[in-house]
């Protein structure tokens, strides 16, 4: 088992976060293709934590079995929370000055995707997991 | 993180070779806009091989980059862009819509220069 914690306030702890997912998505084996999905879902759930939850920190984890390799991005933030998930969840849809494609863009890139928001802040979890041969 | 962009005849020339952080990413936007203008060049090649993260913000730059370029009446290609960083975008549902592609630095001047000569004649 494998994990890692990256606070989040500053633009640069987004490149950190990334670099961070790759380099253990690389280490468990998962793809180069694999490895760029994640990092950018890393990048887009990283972001919004910092830009509109006004900072938190990411967890990632993962481990390597005789079965599967696993990797899970959590992202907690203490923003105001998001009103609407269903439509924070559309294509385009954005109260900030995005592409509103965030969120659904990193829900099609990684096999899990949850995420809960209420007052106290944003939790966003994603995983991706592949057998092993 | 300064990008640097070089002038080379009647183009420019940049190549980003590290991540950038937003603000990076937006202040290249107002660079790359303002050589254009100063050094009166008819394009500009942006060359993206060392990116190995191109998430919805960068390409929306990029884009948005690129449109504003042309505006100014000049012409732009990106090229280099990773196979894995394009299987991504796609994925995701954001293309980088618009903008003029080449697989390499010596086949994004080439077609950068036909662009000019189409726009010139």
């Amino acid at each position: 088992m494998m994990k890692e914690i990256i606070g989040l306030q500053q633009q640069t702890d987004i490149i950190q976060a990334r670099k961070i997912g790759r380099e253990m998505a690389k280490t468990l084996g998962f793809g180069s293709a694999d490895q760029t999905r994640l990092a950018t879902a890393i990048s887009e759930i990283t972001r919004n934590a910092i830009q509109y939850g006004r900072g938190g920190h990411c967890a990632i984890s993962g481990y390597s079995d005789r079965n599967e390799r696993k990797i899970s991005i959590s992202v907690e933030d203490r923003g105001p929370g998001i009103p609407d998930i269903d439509k924070a969840m559309e294509d385009g849809y954005t109260t900030g000055h995005g592409l509103g494609a965030g969120l659904p863009g990193a829900r099609r890139l990684m096999h899990e995707f949850h995420i809960e928001s209420g007052s106290g802040g944003t939790k966003v979890v994603m995983g991706m997991k592949q057998k092993n041969f | 993180m300064k990008v640097p962009i070089l002038k080379l005849g009647d183009i420019l020339l940049t190549s980003i070779q590290e991540d950038l952080t937003d603000q990076d990413a937006v202040d290249f936007q107002n660079d790359a806009l303002c050589k254009v203008r100063t050094s009166e060049v008819m394009g500009l090649v942006v060359d993206i091989t060392a990116l190995d993260v191109v998430d919805s913000f960068m390409a929306r730059v990029i884009n948005e980059t690129a449109n504003m370029v042309r505006l100014l009446g000049a012409e732009v290609v990106v090229c280099g862009m990773q196979p894995s960083v394009a299987l991504t975008l796609i994925e995701m549902g954001r293309e980088l819509l618009g903008v003029e592609t080449a697989l390499n630095l010596e086949l994004g001047v080439e077609k950068l220069r036909s662009l000019i000569e189409k726009r010139q004649s």
